[in-house]
């Protein structure tokens, strides 16, 4: 049986900074902490019904990072009939980190690059908190 | 519905999982930002899914230009599907074929080639934002 990988899929967010913010978190745990459990995946093949993409997500546990409470990523994985197993906002994370002010689109600020360090290990905690139910399930 | 005129809608793919899809986002935000940041204005494409008939009526209220990373085109066709059929559309992996010295390697921060790259993407978009409101 193929291993499972967590599918971790931020927003698109392109009006803002804190979109930014979540896809840099995304290739922290993807590209650099867990790079052999997790992956992720366009969220704009989702948004189509791309039958493959909505089989990743529908064979390997989920993680959405919105940037906004929109939750665009939450809903088109949903929509897909995606197997969510944990889902976080970026405005939330802010809200506890008040002193951070994250700006930029293009390219995120000292400030947004550690508040996506901060959502990083978040995700990367839940990662493995995932991976090892899946163990012992 | 009417189109608005003077602005231009851009749609990206964003395209998380590819090089090309965060030139496509880049390249759009040099043109919201830098070099048509009057004329134009955008919006997330998985919106078009995740929100309501305000955002799916984008396409129908501005002439929009799709901005697509890959030849699968989810910012066409997502727009199509959902909101309105886009005036035109750039894939970043065509665009790229005009400048074989530039190579996009990076989904994260971009390098100065990178940056050159979706620089010369988001100079088509402009030059198409042109177009459609008749400047040039």
């Amino acid at each position: 049986m193929k291993k499972r990988e967590v599918v971790i899929i931020p927003c698109s967010g392109i009006g803002k900074s804190l979109g930014t913010v979540g896809r840099a978190a995304t290739y922290k745990v993807t590209d650099r902490l867990r790079p052999k459990e997790t992956r992720t995946v366009c969220l704009a093949l989702l948004t189509v019904g791309d039958i493959e993409a909505s089989k990743l997500v529908r064979d390997n546990p989920c993680i959405a990072i919105d940037g906004c409470p929109a939750q665009c990523s939450k809903k088109n994985i949903e929509a897909s009939n995606g197997n969510l197993a944990y889902s976080m906002t970026v405005t939330d994370v802010l809200r506890e980190n008040r002193k951070l002010k994250p700006e930029g689109v293009i390219e995120l600020n000292d400030q947004g690059d550690k508040l996506a360090e901060i959502v990083a290990r978040k995700v990367t905690e839940k990662t493995d908190e995932i991976l090892d139910k899946e163990k012992q399930e | 519905m009417t189109l608005a005129t003077g602005k231009v809608g851009i749609i990206c793919c964003s395209g998380e999982d590819l090089p090309e899809g965060t030139i496509s986002r880049i390249a759009t935000r040099l043109v919201l930002e830098k070099l048509r940041p009057d004329e134009t204005v955008t919006l997330c494409l998985p919106l078009f899914l995740a929100g309501g008939e305000d955002e799916r009526a984008f396409a129908r209220v501005f002439p929009t230009i799709a901005v697509d990373g890959c030849s699968k085109k989810c910012a066409e066709m997502g727009t199509r599907k959902f909101s309105g059929k886009p005036v035109a559309t750039i894939v970043v992996s065509e665009v790229m074929k005009k400048y074989p010295q530039l190579k996009a390697r990076s989904r994260e921060k971009l390098n100065t080639e990178e940056m050159e790259l979706a620089m010369k993407v988001a100079e088509e978009i402009a030059a198409k934002v042109d177009q459609v409101l008749c400047k040039k």
